[in-house]
């Protein structure tokens, strides 16, 4: 019965998006209807969180074929996870991009349904191409907001960015495909409970599955193919570089956890590939991110070092490793989204986003300030927050495995974290006030063409997606448990698929 | 074999075309990569049976195989909306379709006009120029 439902995670976004195109352009009726639904989602993920603790399946054929003709729905712990922490991001970022961008563009409201309908059809689907299709629904939309967020019009940087962006994603959809391709032409289906083990038993398959692997990899920029995030996710408007980071790589990440975890049954061979690509991503990553100057560079770079630290997870393949990498990857989707919102919040009001420009922050907006410190130190991996948790459980993780190369890199990534969260710390917040010359031309701060930037201030409801957001990693490090026993039964559904494919078998 | 060098030599030509300079060529790359993949589809449903999946066939056996057929389908439509898309991006913006203009690349020092230009890809423009 619950499986039935399943659909509608896609089908009312979609329904809604089409609506709103087809009433035309009524602000307020768009916002209401946009909000409406994403956090109906949001509902409705956390409840199918409850409705699935106990490490249930539940699965749905569509349009009740049979198995193996229809394509499959099904929401285990991991992906109804996911669907709760993207559906927070996507209500939090929205807020704050309707905030920040009062003459919202056109098509603002439809465009993020589609991209709320497509993330969620990827993390339902239990088909390679329908994955495929979903992760272009996602993208198309994403393409369109990544030059429309702001006026309706967008700087000539931002075209750049935005070309970089659609040739990189068409590129790697198209190696997707093309491996796609493969998998259907040596295992014969591309449905993922029939292709349970196919890569372990069969070499061309975990060829043409490796293909798969690769596409995602670069989606989630790991690092020979990290350049293109840190080049195009500053190039667009704050709120939607901080929608985008927690959706489009997570979802390749989800992508890549389900594949190595089910296709290849997470082939101990293959295991050391994953670990030596994935300690220079953190190592690569992080090292970018210090020689970055503006506060969203940073923060992209820091994005592809992290994504290291997730990936690590899959590659330790224990219970332990999975939990911790499941665990990381919530929990870095939240800070990550905070620390973009915060920043923007700062880049939005004041016009600057680069180090040394906008000073003594702390003093001047002393919530966002709290908001920033904390992300920051849960980024790092400090004690009272999510981060510490995540990173601790990884390192224990990568110990047990016998990884001590790996572990020596987390903790040296960490510090060095520590290093350029403190270098924003130093250049935005600290020190006397200081504001740059040129008036800021966001929508948000329209005020400042007539009155001086010394009288202007963030607005309380523009610091309010980045303080919720640092509160639920500060709720995530003291009540670790919960979300950690969650992590641990979507890992146990990882390890050991039996209930998965049943439930995609009796769908 | 045909269908394996037909796809060689269309990934070949798309791969040449994705280094060249102009948007346009990179988006005539994308076309010969598209054919290509598709193309790739259409031999994973094996390439010996060559009858068309429609009506009810005699021998189901010589049928060719109809999923990939759907894939590609689905596919062609995907990467025309996505071609169309980049066509737009190569004519907006600066021009010239060059794809190594704008922000993307700090070599290069960029045509200025960071009066439209948001203030943070100003700065970094008017880092790379200095």
């Amino acid at each position: 019965m619950i499986g039935s439902l399943l659909p509608l995670f896609v089908a009312i976004p979609l329904i809604a998006a089409g609506f709103l195109t087809i009433i035309g352009h009524r602000p307020r009726l768009h916002l209401v209807v946009m909000f409406a639904v994403i956090t109906g989602a949001l509902a409705g993920s956390i409840a199918l969180v409850a409705a699935l603790v106990g490490g249930r399946t539940y699965a749905h054929g569509v349009g009740s074929w049979g198995f193996g003709i229809a394509i499959p729905f099904v929401a285990d712990m991991f992906s109804a996870l996911m669907l709760v922490v993207t559906g927070l991001l996507a209500v939090v970022c929205v807020l704050f991009a309707v905030i920040a961008h009062r003459t919202m563009s056109r098509f603002f409201a439809p465009l993020i349904l589609v991209l709320v309908g497509g993330v969620n059809g990827v993390l339902l689907t239990a088909d390679l191409f329908n994955m495929f299709v979903f992760i272009e629904v996602m993208l198309l939309p994403s393409y369109g907001l990544f030059v429309l967020a702001r006026y309706g019009e967008a700087p000539l940087g931002r075209i750049a960015g935005a070309r970089l962006y659609v040739v990189l994603n068409l590129l790697t959809s198209t190696i997707f495909l093309i491996g796609v391709g493969f998998v259907y032409g040596t295992a014969g289906t591309v449905n993922m409970a029939e292709l349970a083990g196919a890569a372990a038993e069969d070499s061309t398959v975990a060829i043409a599955g490796s293909l798969c692997l690769f596409a995602l990899g670069i989606k989630a920029a790991i690092v020979p193919v990290h350049g293109w995030l840190a080049k195009a996710y500053p190039a667009t408007s704050p709120a939607i570089t901080a929608l985008f980071s927690g959706l489009h790589t997570k979802v390749a990440i989800y992508g890549i956890y389900r594949i190595y975890a089910y296709m290849y049954d997470g082939d101990a061979r293959w295991l050391w590939i994953g670990v030596l690509l994935f300690c220079a991503t953190m190592l690569l990553g992080v090292l970018g991110a210090v020689g970055e100057k503006t506060t969203r560079s940073i923060l992209a770079f820091h994005m592809v070092s992290q994504i290291g630290y997730i990936m690590l997870g899959i590659a330790l393949f224990t219970e332990a490793g999975l939990a911790a990498g499941i665990f990381y990857l919530l929990h870095h989707m939240i800070v990550k989204a905070s620390l973009f919102l915060s920043t923007g919040a700062i880049e939005v009001t004041y016009g600057s986003g680069k180090i040394g420009e906008v000073q003594g922050m702390a003093k001047r907006e002393p919530i966002l300030a709290a908001a920033f410190f904390v992300a920051a130190l849960s980024l790092a991996g400090i004690p009272p927050f999510s981060g510490f948790v995540a990173k601790m459980s990884l390192i224990f993780a990568a110990l047990d495995a016998g990884q001590i190369a790996a572990v020596v890199i987390m903790l040296v990534v960490s510090i060095i974290t520590l290093l350029s969260m403190l270098k924003i710390w130093g250049g935005v917040f600290w020190g006397k006030e200081k504001f740059p010359e040129t008036p800021p031309i966001t929508a948000g701060s329209a005020l400042a063409t007539t009155q001086v930037a010394a009288q202007k201030k963030v607005g309380a409801a523009l610091m309010a997606p980045a303080v919720i957001l640092a509160l639920v990693t500060l709720g995530l490090g003291l009540g670790a448990e919960l979300l950690m026993s969650l992590s641990q039964t979507a890992a146990a559904g990882l390890l050991d698929p039996t209930s998965y494919i049943e439930a995609v078998m009796g769908s | 074999m045909t269908l394996a060098i037909t796809a060689g030599i269309l990934v070949a030509g798309a791969v040449y075309l994705l280094m060249r300079r102009e948007m346009l060529l990179i988006i005539l790359g994308f076309v010969l990569l598209s054919h290509a993949a598709n193309l790739i589809i259409m031999a994973a449903g094996g390439a010996s049976r060559r009858e068309e999946p429609f009506g009810t066939p005699d021998d189901i056996s010589v049928v060719a195989d109809p999923l990939p057929q759907a894939f590609v389908l689905t596919a062609i439509v995907i990467a025309f909306a996505i071609t169309i898309f980049m066509l737009v991006l190569a004519g907006t913006g600066t021009d010239t379709d060059n794809a190594e203009d704008g922000a993307t690349d700090e070599d290069e020092p960029q045509p200025n006009e960071s009066g439209t230009a948001e203030p943070s890809m100003s700065n970094e423009r008017e880092e790379a120029s200095a």
